[in-house]
Parts: C-alpha cells; structure tokens; sequence
C-alpha cells in the first residue's frame, strides 16, 4: 500500500506486472493503442486540476450573473470555460453561506467532478475519509485544520448518483477590487471538496 | 450489496492523513491502471455501473486492504475474465493467446479526444410522472440486495425530506447487472443527522443523498402510491 516499487525497474510487484499483462493482452487483441492510454493519462496529469475549479469559483466571486448560472446549472455554465478531459455529466454547485457550509464525499466509491477538479487525492477514495465524513465531518474538517462555529450547519452531500458536487467557499475578506486570475490563486482543492477554506490574502495585496 | 465499499459510519480507520503536494499518480502502473478503465468505459466493453458493482464485490478484507487502483484492476480484471474478452491463461502468461480479437476498432488517441469532448449523460426521457415533489417527507426503504446498489447502509429505512428531483436517470441496480436502464426518478433526500445517528449525533449536521424512486416510500408505510 504505502510503499510501491518503482515498476520501471526489473522487481516489478505484483499489481504493476497484472496491470502490464492486461494492456499487453487487450493491445494485442486490437481494443486498444498504446498512445490512447498515454493520451487519457497526459490529459490528467497535464490538462486538467483543481485550477480548473479555481478559475470557476473565482468567476463565480466576482460575477453574480454567472454566479446565479452556475448555482440553477453548474453544467452548462461551466461549458463557457472550454475545460478539457472526460465531461462531468451533471454537475452542481454548492455555495457556501454564512450559516452553512457544504462538505463532499462519496461513501460507496469516489465519484469526484473531475472536469474541475481533476483526479482525487487518495484520502478522499481512502476508508478513513468515506467512512467518517458522513457521521462527523466536524472531526474530519479538523484534521485539515478548519474548526467551524458550533452554529454553523454543516451540509455533507453523499454523492450516490452521477451527480459531482463542488463547494463554492465564501470569497475572503480583504480582496475588495481583486481580479478574477488574482483570486483563483486563493482557491484550494481543499476548500471547493469542503475540507478547507480558501487561502488568507497577504496584507498589501496580491503578490507575485 | 453490503460489501466492503459501503463505508459510511463505520469507525476505527485511524486519521485520514492527507497528503501533500501529491502526484496525480504515485507509480507508472496507477496512470496505466486508470487508462485502462477509462478505455474499457470509452469502449462500451461495460458500464460503469458493472464497473462498480465488480469493484465492490471483492472480498471486504481484499477492498480494505488494497490501493484504491489496485481495487480498480482487480474490478477490471474480474468483468475482462467475466465477458470472456481475456482468458486466465492469457492472465497468467501475460500474452494474447485466444485467437479471438475485438471486433472493433482499436481505440486510438483520437477517438480519446472525441470521447472526452463529449458528456456522459445519465438522463433518459421519463414514463411516469415523479411520485414524490419537493418537500415531501420520505422513508428509504429497508433492503439488503445481494446486487448493485447505490443506496448506502447507514440511510435505509430512514426519513428524509426530498429536496430536489433531479430528473429520470439509469437506475444503477438494474444497468449493473446488464438488465438495462430502467430509468427511474432520482431525487436529492436530506436526512437530519439525528435521523441517521441518534440522539449524540451533531445537531448541526444534515446529510443528502441521491436517491432513485424505487429506494423511496411514503412514510405512513402502507401501499399509498
């Protein structure tokens, strides 16, 4: 689990030698080229992440026209952006409000909105995050260091059909007159599955 | 069915360890693993709800153990054995030995590109008019299918308020056994945390799931429809 080996060197373990065995076979039967699996792998470890997601939050801050496309239909006001990689089918976001704040899991597997968010992190397919998040997300926020007030209603979206949540957190105080390209860098991944809040701006402003 | 996937509320699996700056994959066999799936779905050779259904039938001592990749190909293995596209023998060669080829294409980059241009769409046109309407008070039925369900443990035989209808969707327990769509109602029930855990549980929390009709019925019991 925790420590794979290196499967490019000659000790492959056993999981890397079925996976090898498995495109060996079916690229030999003529179901699948090489270069389609290099392309689905490089569109997501290079086309697509949560900078995605940050782009689309940080549009929804500063936007309210967009914002109120986004919150009556997600999926067709994210089209606008162009993003590549496998299409989220039906996609719905969750504002955060004073009052409320909206957590994302997925008990029975890992369904993710992967268009804005790319990938999963392993902690969020992993047993100790689906099993907890539903029964006490209070705990589970803490461990990623966000402690809500206790009046704060907390919402956890079970996420059971072919439904993809994100969290739009509420904007940061102290980014008055920021840009759109400015306040996506303070989106996290964290803070749109609902573990985190968005970064602190740096007193005097954006900086880079 | 009640297997190792269906973690909700369950307890002990220590803390949730995040970690950072993380690789989208943390070994070439995962990116391989993932494609893999991916083409399979691209393919059509099965549905994703087979997908899960496969996945979560693992033993639940093997699905806690494993990776969660490691879960993946050893869901894909288990329907390519099943579909009779790979045999064991070729598994356990590693080569191609049944004649027997795909009588399509090969999927190349190209037709990648086209499938990820495109939305998957889980909505189909609608027989009957829903049942429920929003605001109705709910109860998830009590059930234990030996299938595919997307209906967790922890949220059977509870009442919930439905809080959305989202549409007519491919009922999962039915497309994962190759039954067809049997497109039913789904809707988004909220259940009040107390509901769910008790009287100890956070009296802040409410939890929703998306649930499909036939998961649904009237509170009062009975056969009111």
């Amino acid at each position: 689990m925790a420590h794979e080996h290196d499967d490019d060197h000659s000790e492959l373990s056993e999981v890397a030698c079925r996976v090898r065995a498995i495109e060996t076979i079916l690229t030999e039967k003529g179901y699948v080229d090489t270069a389609a699996l290099d392309a689905i792998i490089e569109t997501y470890e290079t086309k697509i992440g949560p900078r995605n997601g940050a782009r689309v939050v940080a549009r929804a801050w500063t936007d309210v026209a967009f914002r109120q496309r986004l919150l009556a239909d997600a999926t067709e006001a994210v089209t606008e952006f162009g993003f590549e990689g496998r299409k989220s089918s039906h996609l719905v976001a969750l504002e955060n409000t004073p009052t409320q704040h909206n957590l994302v899991v997925c008990t029975l597997c890992s369904c993710y909105p992967h268009t804005l968010l790319g990938l999963p992190p392993v902690w969020y397919k992993s047993p100790p995050y689906r099993s907890r998040a539903v029964i006490d997300p209070r705990s589970v926020m803490s461990e990623f260091g966000l402690t809500l007030p206790a009046t704060t209603n907390i919402r956890v979206w079970d996420s059971t059909a072919e439904l993809r949540y994100i969290v739009i957190p509420l904007r940061p105080e102290g980014t008055e007159g920021w840009s759109e390209v400015e306040l996506a860098t303070l989106v996290t991944r964290d803070s749109m599955i609902g573990v985190g809040l968005p970064l602190t701006p740096i007193p005097g402003g954006f900086d880079t | 069915m009640n297997g190792g996937q269906d973690l909700g509320g369950m307890m002990g699996f220590g803390p949730i360890s995040p970690e950072s700056n993380e690789p989208v994959f943390h070994s070439r066999w995962e990116g391989r693993a993932f494609a893999l799936n991916t083409a399979a779905g691209i393919l059509g050779l099965f549905n994703l709800d087979m997908t899960r259904y496969s996945r979560e039938s693992l033993p639940p001592a093997e699905y806690l153990s494993k990776s969660y990749y490691d879960i993946w190909i050893s869901g894909l293995v288990r329907l390519l054995l099943d579909k009779h596209i790979i045999s064991m023998a070729e598994l356990s060669s590693a080569k191609s030995i049944d004649p027997s080829r795909a009588n399509v294409a090969p999927l190349d980059a190209d037709r990648v590109a086209d499938a990820f241009g495109k939305r998957s769409d889980y909505t189909r046109s609608a027989s009957t008019p829903a049942r429920y309407a929003v605001g109705d008070v709910v109860r998830t039925k009590v059930m234990n299918p030996v299938t595919h369900t997307r209906l967790p443990r922890y949220a059977r035989g509870k009442m919930g308020i439905i809080e959305a209808v989202i549409g007519c969707h491919v009922f999962p327990d039915s497309n994962a056994h190759g039954k067809g769509e049997d497109p039913n109602w789904c809707y988004t029930v909220v259940f009040d945390g107390k509901e769910l855990w008790g009287e100890d549980s956070d009296p802040s929390l409410t939890v929703s799931i998306n649930a499909w009709e036939p998961y649904l019925e009237h509170p009062g019991g009975g056969g009111r429809c």
